[in-house]
């Protein structure tokens, strides 16, 4: 039997946006070899992009209350795991993060043998590098996940990344509901899970805002540091 | 309307009016009780008394607020899902 992944889409205010990333998606996938299925969830939004997905060729998932991204990701984890799924990767609706990527993503989550494999904006340095206060901040993340786990994580703030059937059982259970990233690298890591880093090239975003601004930024800092922290200490 | 309090918080309440009242009757009870405890002015007994109960109060509220968050979420992950098979049968059958 072919392996199956799951490429699933958070997508929350995205219509610019979301259409093109689903086709963009779908055109990657058809070459991968293996049967994969797009899974968009709908995070209750307010503008058109509910209506979008219904006509797009992609399984649409509607949450009836807006969650954040963490609740709309675990509803595709869980989505997954009911259908079976062998690979899931994670593809924002914004458009930032490249598809074509996908292919890579997986290759080396295969032949390292790996649980999560993680698309890094910070080892070439090429394409979208952020700003200089938000590299600042995946900074001190990576720092913190240094002097907590051990292991170095560049860009542990990415939300591109491919978990195989052991990772996706893991947080269809639990998962934070804001700002997810990095603190699912403490919940793999304490799991035992093996995690790598790909290289990879992000764009800018196509449409739409982003869910952080400044002063979100600095509740962002703490928000996230203490749910490193928390989920350090409850996970055992 | 009836059913609008649960009853947990009914007993917080009733507590507190049943202590308003045996104080509002037995008028130095304040002096008696607070002599008793060593605090020096009654009032701030009052005042003390009162913060502890609004903060363990809240605590409680808090910890209820994260547990319905929680339940919250799973059934809105429930519903996308249950819609989402729901449609699939539908289409299935048309």
């Amino acid at each position: 039997m072919k392996e199956k992944l799951a490429i699933i889409i958070p997508a929350f205010n995205e219509e610019e946006s979301i259409s093109s990333v689903v086709r963009n998606a779908q055109k990657v996938c058809e070459n991968i070899g293996l049967s994969h299925e797009i899974i968009v969830v709908n995070d209750c939004s307010t503008d058109n992009t509910g209506n979008i997905i219904d006509g797009l060729p992609c399984t649409a998932l509607h949450l009836p209350v807006n969650l954040g991204i963490g609740g709309a990701m675990q509803t595709g984890f869980k989505y997954a795991v009911e259908n079976n799924f062998d690979f899931a990767v994670q593809v924002d609706g914004d458009g930032q993060h490249p598809s074509e990527q996908i292919p890579a993503l997986l290759s080396r989550l295969k032949e390292n043998n790996l649980d999560v494999i993680i698309g890094s904006r910070f080892i070439s340095k090429e394409g979208f590098q952020s700003s200089a206060i938000r590299r600042t901040g995946i900074g001190w993340f990576r720092w913190i996940n240094k002097l907590l786990l051990g292991i170095d994580i560049k860009d542990s703030t990415s939300g591109f990344r491919m978990l195989n059937r052991k990772a996706i059982s893991i947080v269809s259970e639990t998962y934070p509901d804001e700002y997810p990233e990095p603190e699912a690298i403490v919940l793999f890591t304490k799991n035992g899970f093996t995690i790598g880093e790909v290289p990879i090239a992000m764009k800018e975003r196509q449409g739409g805002q982003s869910s952080i601004g400044f002063f979100s930024g600095i509740y962002y800092m703490w928000k996230v540091t203490l749910g490193i922290i928390f989920t350090f200490i409850r996970t055992k | 309307m009836k059913g609008k309090l649960r009853e947990e918080y009914a007993i917080v309440w009733i507590i507190c009016t049943a202590v308003l009242i045996i104080f509002s009757f037995w008028r130095n009870g304040l002096d008696v009780v607070s002599a008793l405890l060593g605090i020096a002015a009654p009032p701030n007994m009052i005042f003390t008394g009162t913060i502890f109960a609004v903060l363990i109060y809240l605590l409680h509220l808090s910890v209820t607020v994260s547990r319905l968050q929680k339940q919250n979420k799973t059934l809105a992950h429930e519903i996308a899902l249950l819609k989402n098979k729901d449609k699939k049968e539908q289409e299935k059958k048309s």
